[in-house]
């Protein structure tokens, strides 16, 4: 394997999941929280692939293939409903959004 | 010469994604951030190629930065781009919280993989020269990983119909 080695790889998928993780504490608009959400599965999706390729089985990539999957149909459903949200004529703010009631 | 050039290429992709990164969280219009996050996806391709996974790459690219980014770029755009901007003014406890519980993470899972397989890091292990090739992944996801490939077609069919049903859901006000 030329270039770096795998744990390069693996600091990589730390900082990148810490900094998901940061924006998704820090910010208060729904939509970059749901962003900030991808980064840290992306982050995750790394760290699989690098340890596939450390362990030399395709199921890490396969487990990633499934995370990418999961990824879309969270983004679709969270994009949904702050649609919702904005609807009713509520602030995107998730510090407002404190109640849930039909 | 070929380990000069992946060392080039790894770490012009490792600084693109840890700004990119920085930035999708950083940028005050949530457009940016969508447009940052392109950039950070693209990045993680390129580092997935060097990692021998060229199905995923190919997938990320074409899933993530094709598909789920321009949901998000439709959303933002029907939305406004309208958001918050938690650094101006002076800092309050919610922020330095914010960079503290982001901090114990990262020094969380530096601690755990060093002390769990930091000794087994050293040495990949041989590959072939099919690994990651769409025909393998294809291999093991209708052999070994079948019940997970059948799954995943049941969760984006709930996902697809929750998605109909929040985005057609009218409040019940405004209903007449």
């Amino acid at each position: 394997m030329p270039g770096p080695g795998v744990a390069a790889y693996l600091i990589l998928s730390v900082i990148l999941f810490a900094t998901g993780a940061f924006g998704v504490l820090i910010r208060r608009s729904p939509l970059i929280v749901l962003l900030a959400l991808e980064i840290m599965l992306n982050a995750g999706n790394l760290a699989l692939i690098a340890f596939a390729r450390q362990t030399g089985t395709g199921s890490g990539q396969i487990f990633a293939l499934t995370v990418m999957v999961v990824a879309a149909a969270e983004a679709v459903v969270g994009l949904g409903l702050i649609v919702a949200v904005s609807r009713r004529r509520v602030d995107l703010d998730v510090d407002k959004l404190t109640t849930l009631h039909g | 010469m070929e380990e000069f050039i992946v060392w080039v290429v790894w770490i012009l992709a490792a600084l693109s994604l840890l700004t990119s990164g920085i930035a999708v969280v950083l940028f005050q219009n949530p457009f940016y951030s969508a447009l940052a996050l392109i950039g950070n996806l693209a990045s993680l391709a390129v580092l997935y190629l060097l990692l021998a996974a060229e199905f995923v790459a190919a997938a990320q690219v074409l899933v993530y930065a094709g598909a789920v980014v321009v949901m998000f770029l439709f959303v933002i755009a029907y939305l406004g781009g309208r958001a918050d901007a938690p650094w101006a003014g002076k800092p309050s406890l919610q922020s330095l919280a914010a960079v503290v519980a982001a901090a114990a993470i990262a020094v969380e899972i530096v601690v755990v993989v060093a002390l769990k397989a930091g000794d087994q890091l050293s040495t990949p292990a041989r590959i072939e020269d099919g690994f990651g090739s769409p025909a393998e992944i294809g291999h093991l996801f209708l052999g070994d990983h079948l019940l997970a490939f059948e799954v995943t077609s049941i969760v984006l069919l709930v996902a697809a119909v929750g998605g109909v049903i929040l985005g057609s859901a009218v409040p019940k006000e405004k209903r007449s």
